[in-house]
């Protein structure tokens, strides 16, 4: 077990295998996401209640999923940064925090856009709302801490402690619906039961939340490769400027 | 197809909310390849020139 991780936590070893998958996960995405918006917008049904509106649900609600699965994909790299001091921990945590922070603000933005025609306000401070408005300043709370300390070791370990305490903000959310009153609808898919929404519009959200999945894989790819690339870019300046005095 | 645009007359709320969607995901996408690539081209140009400088240090055990 100990070796497998090992085996994976190694930065040469990731820059070639995430070399191609990116690739791979690239075109996987254009492909889900085009099959995800053409069942969306032509073949998905209007809802009996809010009509065409309902559309708004297959970006808003797989933005919503990713806020939540980002961040506790942060929250564990951080543990194992923190535990194990792994060197790839740290970057695929601190990878993390700008696609969270962006699929939150997608989150947040498609909502108060469905939330206007539907409850009749663009927003309203209830605990599902703000819960997720608090979520996305944890993202950038990580961000800011991560890169606030000249010792770059320190930001990170300050900010894999703020990502682990913020993670309590993630199950409050989940619940947020059924704990308190709110204008936010309760849980359609995800739930004791099994799903309450027909398949023609729950094909459509999952293929679409597949989309933003591979998405991610891939952005944070970019940003892990572009922090070990950079991380070799320091070690070489400072080689060549001890040389050079 | 107006009808498809019309969006049972919530057009103005559908579009843009896919709009904002589209470019959030593009904005992230574009700044990360942009960041990856910038510090490849750098490092490039850094491996080369020290390998100018000092041919004979260069040994194939590098790669």
């Amino acid at each position: 077990m100990s070796s497998a991780f090992h085996r994976f936590a190694n930065p040469a070893r990731f820059m070639r295998y995430s070399a191609v998958i990116l690739p791979w996960s690239l075109w996987i995405t254009a492909a889900l996401i085009a099959v995800g918006l053409y069942l969306a917008l032509f073949v998905a049904p209007a809802d009996y209640q809010q009509g065409d509106s309902v559309r708004i649900m297959f970006v808003h609600v797989p933005a919503a999923w990713m806020a939540l699965f980002v961040y506790t994909n942060m929250a564990v790299a951080s543990a194992v940064a923190l535990i194990w001091r792994h060197p790839l921990a740290h970057i695929a945590a601190h990878g993390s925090a700008p696609i969270g922070a962006c699929f939150t603000l997608i989150a947040l933005v498609t909502g108060s856009l469905w939330g206007k025609p539907m409850w009749g306000t663009w927003w309203v401070w209830d605990a599902r709302l703000t819960s997720v408005l608090v979520l996305f300043f944890l993202y950038l709370g990580y961000i800011a801490l991560a890169d606030a300390f000249d010792d770059g070791a320190k930001g990170a370990k300050a900010a894999a402690i703020l990502a682990l305490v913020g993670f309590v903000n993630v199950p409050i959310i989940k619940f947020s619906v059924e704990w308190w009153n709110t204008l936010h609808q309760p849980a359609s898919v995800i739930k004791m039961g099994g799903p309450s929404i027909h398949a023609s519009m729950l094909v459509p959200l999952v293929i679409m939340a597949l989309g933003f999945t591979t998405f991610f894989v891939a952005v944070l790819i970019l940003r892990m490769r572009a922090a070990i690339v950079g991380a070799k870019l320091r070690t070489l300046q400072i080689a060549l400027i001890e040389r050079g005095a | 197809m107006n009808e498809f645009f019309a969006m049972g007359g919530y057009a103005a709320y559908v579009w843009p909310a896919l709009a904002v969607t589209a470019m959030v995901m593009a904005g992230i996408y574009i700044q990360s390849h942009r960041a990856l690539h910038a510090r490849e081209v750098e490092l490039d140009a850094l491996q080369q020139a020290r390998a100018e400088a000092e041919p004979e240090e260069s040994h194939g055990a590098e790669t």
